[in-house]
């Protein structure tokens, strides 16, 4: 087994927060592996702020973790030779959440796709590198006539997504970290897209981390799903175990708020009125003040992961008679994609 | 008021303004382009009723934002609005003055644009940029009235007072989704236009988000368009849905019809490229690209990519007909 990037015991705290006064956790002591030798899409998925963008920018090498230790084929990110800093940047290519911020408002969007062309000469001729841009353009369903020449303020919200995921496409990358690449496309779209990553899985070899807040998508293209909530992992596993049986309260949470394409209508309370919940201690489990099955401890110790299952690991004391998982575990439990 | 264009694409619920507080009319919009003209709004004509929930979903590109500043009149060049009509109650808004217009924004229909909440300004406070919304709309306050105006705002959409004090960095995604509604509501809108306001929020706080939009339209008595692709929280949500492809709106029912019976072969391939969470792979788009806006296919737009396409769907682009009161589709076969 190669390991292409692993990651060992990271948090990640920013400083002082108004809300949160003593700075806030946006990661905390996250372990996964992601093996060269096994390709697999797996999702990301959790709540809104429990750092699933933050994961993605350590993996990419663009936020330094707090603690713990960023690795890409076994050397630590921050003593890469200039070499292998620069086939880290081949090798891993991000699509980022929001589009908005990637692109220079004074520059046409072709210039995001003929930089990296350039840059690692992924062409040998300006009329192979022509080629290539529209071909991974056209991968994504996007028509090179319509959108070359254009400034990213001319293109739709799910227009400009898309430039950024085929810019990662072209680059025939080891992994792609892809932070919510499809959030403003329509069904359709997002199908066929997703469809051409999971298509650079199955032939290519490339591993995907796919953070989204649409369960049914990960659900149809991912192996692995990680479940994210407040800087932990709640749950973990081979995706069909993890959503069609799911363990920890969040998940169960999460899952069953999903709104169904249903002339029931039963998704909306009759009173919206949100309660304001206090910033939970860090004492405990950090889902307690919400969860229907918290037990006294639950308050007052962190529940680890347990290894449920030989594909799952949830964190949460109602599993406590499973074994721990071990940091170095975490690869084990993610399945491959010939895995079933 | 006109009341032609019964038969030539009118959207309109049938019936005369009775209940109406939005008529969208025969609306077009384009960006001027070297190759040509890019057709985003071509002929969309709509009515919006009286604390109606409105959905517009479609192809992404399809015009749905560009029509949404249109009725504002905030399409900037090289876009132009070609033609058409919006009648926010009884007044046309072209016949107003720039004046006129910045009263209606925010006051008479008020828009959470696509990406709002990561366009809040970043070293602003919350209550620097709710004043600023209201100053724009030259509402004077003293610092006492403007701190109770904005714990009011930030109360009606479920945020705490003391979130005025801080920066949007410091806000979760649902909290920036709701400052950007606040803003919004500043001065008690009777149209809410939402441009995707929950595509960013996981699911349990999107449905608080929408909870919280609900209760607010209730508290105003307003009307909502909300925009978006997605159709769990179209069913969960809206009234009506009207369906965009192309720039043109092709297909809006009542909702639970377009669920169970959706009449546009669009639409009807939209909805089975829903993914399950039943049973994995079986995820599937609709074979094609999106037509060349600037460049339609002539007859419908659709017809490229239409299992149901003939001859006439090649040659004659097809009009937008009445099925039902509030239920019109624009395709030969439906
Ligand atoms: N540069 C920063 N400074 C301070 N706090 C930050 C910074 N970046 C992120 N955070 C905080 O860290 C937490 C995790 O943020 P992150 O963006 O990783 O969440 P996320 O899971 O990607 O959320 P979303 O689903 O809304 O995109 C949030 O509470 C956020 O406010
Ligand atoms: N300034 C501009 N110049 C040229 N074309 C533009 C401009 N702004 C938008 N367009 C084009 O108009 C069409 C409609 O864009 P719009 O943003 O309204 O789509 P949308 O339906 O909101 O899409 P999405 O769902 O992806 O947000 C797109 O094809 C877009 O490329
Ligand atoms: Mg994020
Ligand atoms: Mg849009």
């Amino acid at each position: 087994m190669t390991t292409l990037m692993e990651i060992r015991h990271v948090t990640k705290r920013y400083g002082g927060g108004r809300l949160s006064g003593e700075g806030m956790t946006a990661l905390s002591n996250l372990s996964m592996t992601i093996d060269a030798d096994r390709p697999s899409i797996t999702a990301v998925v959790g709540e809104s702020g429990s750092g699933k963008t933050t994961l993605a920018r350590i993996l990419l090498g663009l936020t330094p973790p707090t603690e713990g230790e960023v690795l890409y084929r076994g050397q630590d990110l921050t003593s890469l030779s200039g070499e292998q800093r620069r086939n880290f940047r081949r090798e891993v290519q991000a699509v980022f959440q929001d589009p908005y911020e990637v692109y220079n408002p004074f520059y046409r969007v072709d210039h995001v796709l003929n930089t990296p062309v350039n840059r690692f000469k992924l062409a040998a001729s300006r009329a192979e590198g022509r080629e290539l841009i529209a071909n991974s353009l056209r991968a994504v369903g996007l028509r090179p006539e319509e959108i070359l020449g254009r400034f990213p303020h001319q293109l739709s919200g799910g227009q400009r997504q898309r430039i950024m995921v085929a810019r990662a496409v072209l680059m025939r990358p080891r992994l792609i970290v892809a932070d919510e690449p499809v959030s403003m496309v329509d069904a359709s779209l997002r199908a066929t897209i997703l469809g051409s990553l999971r298509k650079l899985t199955d032939e290519m070899g490339i591993s995907i981390i796919y953070i989204t807040h649409d369960l049914a998508t990960a659900y149809q293209v991912s192996d692995n799903i990680l479940v994210m909530y407040r800087a932990c992992v709640a749950e973990a596993g081979a995706v069909e175990r993890v959503v069609k049986d799911p363990r920890h309260p969040y998940t169960r949470l999460l899952i069953s708020s999903i709104p169904k394409v249903s002339t029931t209508r039963d998704w909306l309370a009759d009173e919206g009125d949100e309660t304001i919940r206090p910033i939970p201690g860090r004492d405990g489990c950090r889902f307690v003040e919400r969860c229907p099955v918290a037990m006294a401890r639950c308050a007052t110790a962190i529940p680890p992961l347990y290894r449920t299952e030989d594909h799952r690991a949830t964190a949460c004391f109602q599993f406590d008679t499973s074994p721990e998982l071990a940091a170095a575990e975490m690869g084990q439990v993610l399945v491959g994609a010939t895995a079933s | 008021m006109t009341t032609d264009g019964m038969n030539t694409g009118d959207m309109n619920t049938g019936g005369m303004n009775t209940g109406a507080i939005l008529r969208v009319e025969r609306l077009r919009v384009g960006f001027d382009h070297p190759l040509g003209v890019v057709q985003a709004v071509d002929d969309v004509s709509f009515t919006l009723l009286a604390n109606e929930r409105l959905g517009l979903a479609g192809e992404s590109g399809s015009g749905k934002s560009t029509m949404a500043l249109a009725i504002l009149r905030m399409i900037k060049p090289p876009g132009r609005i070609q033609g058409g009509a919006v009648y926010l109650d009884r007044t046309e808004l072209s016949s107003l003055d720039q004046e006129a217009i910045r009263r209606v924004r925010l006051a008479g229909i008020a828009l959470v644009p696509q990406g709002s909440m990561n366009s809040l300004n970043p070293v602003m406070r919350i209550r620097a940029q709710i004043a600023d919304a209201l100053a724009d709309h030259r509402v004077v306050l003293s610092k006492a009235e403007l701190a109770t105006r904005v714990a009011d705002l930030l109360r009606r959409v479920g945020l705490r007072a003391e979130v005025a004090d801080l920066y949007p960095h410091e806000l979760s995604g649902g909290m920036k989704q709701r400052a950007c509604i606040a803003i919004a509501i500043c001065l008690s809108p009777q149209v809410i236009i939402a441009d995707e306001p929950t595509s960013a929020l996981d699911v349990v706080v999107q449905r608080q988000v929408m909870e919280t939009l609900a209760r607010v339209q209730r508290d105003l008595g307003a009307a909502v368009i909300l925009v978006g692709h997605d159709m769990g929280l179209m069913a969960q949500f809206v009234d009506r849905l009207g369906v965009m492809y192309a720039g043109r709106l092709v297909e809006i029912a009542p909702i639970g019809e377009i669920i169970t019976r959706p009449r546009h072969p669009y639409t009807q391939m939209l909805i089975s490229s829903l993914p399950s969470l039943e049973a994995r792979g079986t995820m599937h788009g609709i074979p094609g690209l999106a037509p060349l806006l600037r460049d339609l296919p002539p007859g419908c737009a659709f017809h490229p990519r239409c299992p149901r396409a003939d001859a006439r769907c090649r040659t004659e682009k097809p009009a937008v007909r009445d099925l039902a009161p509030g239920q019109q589709v624009a395709c030969h076969h439906a």
